[in-house]
């Protein structure tokens, strides 16, 4: 497997008022055309290590790395021009929310017609084309119709498909996922997780798929990172989750009420101050 | 209906905004010491059911009734101090600028309780906060001890229900965990009846005795959290969200095309 991505000694900082906050301290990790989770609670820098990837690290914060490669640029180093070009058309991002994400003063279409035209030298008829296409590839329906909603007229699901329309178009190599499916109703978010896999598989992408839900990522990916205070604890096939070696690993899957069993009270995660060193 | 051993009796409760139907006319029971679920997607009208208990919502029709005495259309003191509610947001449900002991002290004084100080260390003490969070501001507090001060405070009226709205959706798996725990302690301690609020099947087998599922302000059907963990349920609905809760299952065809990665 051709390596698409190398990170190596990642580390982000914000400096405040009050000294440095760590968000991630010295992530390191590949990733080829595979599906890779990155799982940790709020803080572990499982969303900044995302983002620092994609280009979207806020300019108050100090980015670092040995090595942050993606296919042979190197992205610390690379022009903000090459990284335009790079963000949207060979590595795309997810957000959680498409309340949030998507453009409210500019029709569903439009917005996917934006993000292609801006990659390719395309007509706008054949745009409109492909963007129809893309919205009927997401699973909607009414793909005509939708096109000239507008984000607020459509449900949280309908958002987040159009959201996944707008970041294939333009057939990225690598996906970032941040928790694409929290905003979700359960039903909904599988129907998601289904439109997604389908796609990364058929396109062969990577995807770095982010989230809180260790189960839930296990089930999605080859391989999770699991993520604490801003360093990777451990990394693991999904398939060995079950024997996951690292105290936080296994705290964070036994804390989390099950159907059909009976604890009371629920296991509590016993934070060792060492895991964060 | 309206037994002693009823703490919440609901019947036929409809609540209406401007055109949408938010409630079609939901019946329940809640026994004095039980913890009942409701479950259900955005819009199935669970929150909707809480806030018209507790006066939040406009109620078209129908019949609510607390230790068998049935409410009007207002609520007196004397609800609030036998029913308190807990949001599920506790960054959007504390005042940012006041602080904890503000926050405590509130409903002590429009109550007019008199032993303000012992009650206010007693209650943080409860919730495993300890006095030196008395005079903290909640962006001072993670979202965890947030919660915990919300549930203080709506223990500190020493009311006999509460109405829980998604308590932990907005926490960490681990901090949920802690929360839950909380609950469940309290509600022993003090003989507390819960009606709780969830979208999570599992949390809500593990918090409640029994439960109603809940879709477009209309009951799917009503079971025991035992039945459900055994999928001793009735209605395709009920089945979906099992199924969901199970998490990601790669189809055949899909995972045939994934070993081929």
């Amino acid at each position: 497997m051709t390596t698409l991505l190398t990170v190596e000694g990642l580390k982000v900082d914000f400096p405040t008022r009050t000294g440095v906050v760590e968000a991630v301290r010295g992530v390191s990790f590949t990733l080829g055309k595979e599906r890779l989770g990155i799982v940790g609670e709020s803080g572990s820098g499982k969303s900044q290590t995302g983002r620092a990837i994609m280009g979207l690290t806020p300019p108050s914060a100090r980015i670092s790395a040995e090595r942050l490669d993606f296919d042979g640029i190197d992205l610390l180093d690379a022009p903000a021009r090459q990284r335009r070009e790079l963000r949207g058309k060979r590595i795309a991002m997810i957000l959680q929310d498409p309340k949030y994400s998507l453009n409210p003063v500019m029709s569903i279409g439009r917005q996917i017609v934006e993000t292609l035209r801006t990659h390719e030298k395309v007509s706008a008829a054949e745009a409109r084309d492909r963007a129809l296409g893309m919205l009927e590839a997401v699973q909607i329906r009414e793909a005509g119709r939708v096109f000239d909603l507008h984000p607020h007229e459509v449900s949280g699901g309908m958002g987040q498909r159009a959201m996944i329309a707008m970041m294939l178009i333009a057939g990225p190599e690598l996906l970032i996922a941040d928790e694409p499916t929290s905003a979700l109703d359960v039903t909904v978010q599988l129907d998601i997780l289904r439109i997604l896999d389908r796609l990364v598989i058929d396109r062969g992408m990577g995807l770095i798929f982010i989230s809180h839900d260790l189960r839930l990522v296990s089930s999605f990916c080859n391989r999770v990172i699991v993520m604490y205070a801003g360093r990777i604890v451990e990394e693991l096939p999904a398939s060995e989750l079950a024997h996951a070696e690292h105290p936080y690993t296994r705290g964070l899957l036994n804390c989390m009420p099950k159907i059909g069993e009976n604890r009371h009270p629920l296991p509590m995660l016993d934070r060792k101050p060492e895991w964060a060193l | 209906m309206g037994a002693v051993s009823a703490a919440l009796t609901i019947e036929g409760l409809r609540v209406i905004y401007d055109e949408h139907h938010a409630l079609k006319g939901v019946s329940l029971e809640v026994r004095k010491g039980e913890s009942y679920g409701l479950v259900g997607e955005s819009g199935s009208g669970k929150s909707t059911l809480l806030r018209a208990i507790a006066g939040l919502a406009p109620v078209a029709g129908g019949e609510i009734a607390v230790d068998g005495e049935r409410l009007g259309t207002g609520r007196d003191k004397a609800f609030y101090r036998k029913v308190q509610m807990v949001f599920q947001d506790p960054y959007g449900s504390l005042h940012p600028r006041h602080t904890v002991d503000r926050l405590l002290l509130e409903p002590l004084a429009i109550h007019g309780f008199a032993d303000i100080e012992k009650r206010i260390i007693r209650a943080l003490d409860e919730v495993g906060l300890g006095s030196g969070f008395r005079f903290r501001y909640s962006h001072q507090l993670s979202g965890g001890q947030r919660q915990r001060v919300a549930i203080a405070r709506a223990l500190i009226l020493e009311p006999s229900i509460l109405l829980l709205d998604e308590p932990t959706s907005a926490l960490d798996a681990s901090v949920q965990a802690e929360v839950l725990n909380l609950l469940e302690q309290v509600r022993g301690d003090r003989g507390l009846s819960f009606l709780m609020v969830s979208h999570d099947l599992a949390i809500v087998t593990h918090m409640c005795e029994r439960l109603m599922v809940m879709q477009s302000g209309e009951e799917v059907e009503r079971l025991s959290a035992a039945d459900l963990a055994a999928r001793r349920v009735t209605k395709d609905y009920t089945r979906n969200l099992l199924t969901a809760s199970a998490g990601f299952v790669r189809t055949d065809e899909a995972a045939g095309h994934s070993a081929g990665l």
